[in-house]
């Protein structure tokens, strides 16, 4: 997007916020009309039907971080080294991500206390290119981690994903075994890792460190599975059960330790760092 | 199973090796009419077989990386149960994950390599209908994955090198595979590979499909055979998301590179092993013998290092990959 093209952009959306289409929005899931005002409000989350909305990176550090938390920069990485292009060039799409989102990849990190504990939060968020795991989001996991590390202290990643960038490949697919070295280091380090699944999180991102968790967390009705619902549905040709791939499925079948409501999400935070935490050597 | 000398002649060929098909079926015709006397007939055979075998080395020199996806699936392909007959002995077969059940889509156990005892576990997709139902296609529950864990773990203790043989178009996409939590398994399963205090060689010998393969290949040496790929996604997979249609597969093949010398080059593995000119299904004796030669290289090497070097070796290995 050129200069001027960002210009006319604001200009419109400002003029837009006026207009009835701006202030109200429907709820994916009920269909209620919601004054997005109140939504956000509410932490995305839909007051008639607790449809938990997507959120992003920054809204997330605020939501579980006291004030004063710190952006960790995004590392940098190979770009396009496949030099792929699909129908578009993949260094395209990735200019176009950046200028709608606020950080350079999918994956951020920050570091900050929950309630008082210190901890290293990662965030993946689905608006920037799905989520999708590549170079990017297994370097910042494992610098997220490493952070971790020499703070001594626990990191949490709230997932959201489609699955693998394939735009990379052979490469991201090897982010599997890169982040998994990665939790493997903070065990060794006797420090807490703790995930919290939000809608959606699937493919190799499931299938590697978001199942790796110490405790884990799930947002109520995200979906949360390794193989896609078409996919399955084309292997077996039969209707899929009520609720499935969904938090509470997951949680009924003993994949993840919770589900919890986003107001409450801080605080049972709080209290799991509370329990784990590294003790201090005297 | 047809003895290997007879697999020559009844080898089913793929689309692009059609022009080599029609040679050969001239050939035969010929040879059906020849009683030997008519020299010919003889010197005609002759040619046309030597012309045959100089397509047949051409074609496969420079295979496009969709044209290489089809050799590596190929159902007369060898298989693990084939490289188990030929190149392992007093393999002792170890089944069940002592959780849920037994997947015969990963088979494992112990086993012998030119001396050297270990522990094998791999992939098998079956060769016929009622092998390819038993086995699943190859494509592993969670159970197979949490078998593989255990027989990854039981290697550690007694001190033996793992050697995985990958062949799967992925990991099952199922019901009952997400509520048995494949992702958790192949998740764990990835996570044991990385934990082993011993040896670790895996071997690509057909598809490499995803996570499903890599929970069975993140090992100290990841070789590939030379006509098998590995992917993130299935050519038609990535062909029907990236492209918005199913027939873009051999572009998403060549885009993602997909190939053993792509793979090389990008430094995600570590070596390549030969296949006979054709294929390893027009040879399969000469291809394990290969595989077998290469996997006992690298264990030898790898013996050399202590348990926390192996280990040391491994997370640097896949540390490294997406890192300026
Ligand atoms: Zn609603």
């Amino acid at each position: 997007m050129s200069w001027l093209d960002k210009v006319r952009n604001s200009i419109s959306s400002l003029a837009k916020r006026d207009t009835p289409d701006e202030l109200w929005m429907k709820c994916a899931s009920c269909g209620e009309m919601l004054f997005i005002k109140e939504f956000e409000a509410n932490l995305s989350v839909c007051p008639k039907c607790e449809h938990h909305g997507r959120i992003g990176a920054k809204a997330r550090f605020d939501l579980l971080l006291d004030t004063g938390y710190t952006v960790l920069p995004t590392p940098k990485v190979p770009e396009n080294p496949l030099n792929f292009r699909d129908t578009k060039k993949y260094p395209d799409r990735l200019k176009a991500a950046r200028a709608t989102n606020p950080y350079p990849d999918a994956l951020t990190n920050a570091y900050g206390a929950v309630n008082g504990a210190k901890a290293v939060l990662g965030v993946q968020d689905f608006k920037f290119m799905g989520g999708s795991m590549g170079m990017a989001v297994g370097e910042a996991f494992v610098a997220g981690v490493e952070k971790a590390i020499a703070e001594n202290c626990a990191y949490v990643i709230v997932t959201a994903a489609g699955g693998a960038r394939m735009q990379e490949g052979i490469l991201s697919l090897m982010q599997m075994p890169k982040t998994t070295v990665a939790t493997r280091r903070l065990a060794a380090a006797g420090l807490p890792y703790i995930v919290v699944l939000t809608d959606p999180t699937t493919g190799g991102v499931t299938a590697s460190y978001a199942m790796l968790g110490d405790v884990q967390i799930a947002e109520p009705g995200a979906l949360i599975g390794f193989a896609g619902q078409r996919v399955i549905q084309d292997t077996i040709r039969e209707k899929l059960p009520d609720g499935f791939q969904r938090a509470e499925y997951l949680h009924a079948h003993g994949m993840v330790d919770m589900v919890v409501h986003r107001k409450d999400l801080k605080d049972t935070l709080a209290t799991l760092l509370g329990y784990l935490a590294r003790k201090e050597v005297a | 199973m047809a003895d290997d000398t007879d697999w020559k002649i009844m080898i089913s060929f793929l689309d692009f090796e059609k022009p080599i098909a029609e040679l050969e079926a001239r050939i035969a015709e010929l040879r059906a009419t020849a009683d030997g006397s008519d020299l010919d007939i003889e010197s005609e055979i002759d040619k046309l077989a030597k012309k045959s075998a100089g397509m047949l080395e051409t074609t496969y020199a420079k295979l496009s990386p969709w044209q290489k996806t089809q050799v590596a699936r190929h159902p007369q392909r060898p298989h693990f149960v084939d490289y188990l007959r030929l190149i392992f002995t007093d393999f002792v077969a170890l089944a069940g994950d002592r959780t849920y059940g037994e997947d015969a889509a990963i088979i494992g156990g112990l086993a012998t390599l030119d001396g050297r005892k270990v522990m094998v576990i791999g992939h098998e997709k079956g060769h016929d209908t009622a092998t390819r139902i038993k086995h699943n296609f190859g494509m592993a529950k969670p159970e197979g994955y949490r078998k593989a864990i255990r027989l990854m773990e039981m290697a550690s203790k007694f001190g033996l090198p793992v050697v995985t043989l990958v062949d799967t178009a992925g990991a099952f996409p199922g019901v009952e595979a997400e509520e048995r939590g494949q992702s958790e398994a192949i998740a764990r399963s990835t996570e044991a590979c990385l934990a082993l205090g011993v040896p670790m060689v895996a071997v690509i010998v057909g598809e490499g499909g995803s996570g499903g393969a890599v929970a069975i290949a993140a090992a100290n040496t990841v070789l590939m055979l030379e006509h098998s790929v590995y992917s993130v996604i299935s050519p038609e997979g990535a062909s029907s998301i990236l492209w918005r249609t199913p027939d873009k597969a051999a572009d998403a093949a060549t885009a993602m590179k997909v190939t053993a010398q792509d793979l090389l080059g990008l430094k995600v593995i570590d070596g390549i092993v030969p296949e006979p000119i054709g294929g390893a299904h027009r040879d399969p004796t000469a291809t394990a013998r290969a595989l077998a030669d290469a996997v006992g290289r690298e264990l030898d090497a790898l013996g050399r290092l202590s348990g926390a070097d192996l280990i040391r070796q491994r997370e640097e290995r896949f540390l490294a990959i997406g890192s300026l």
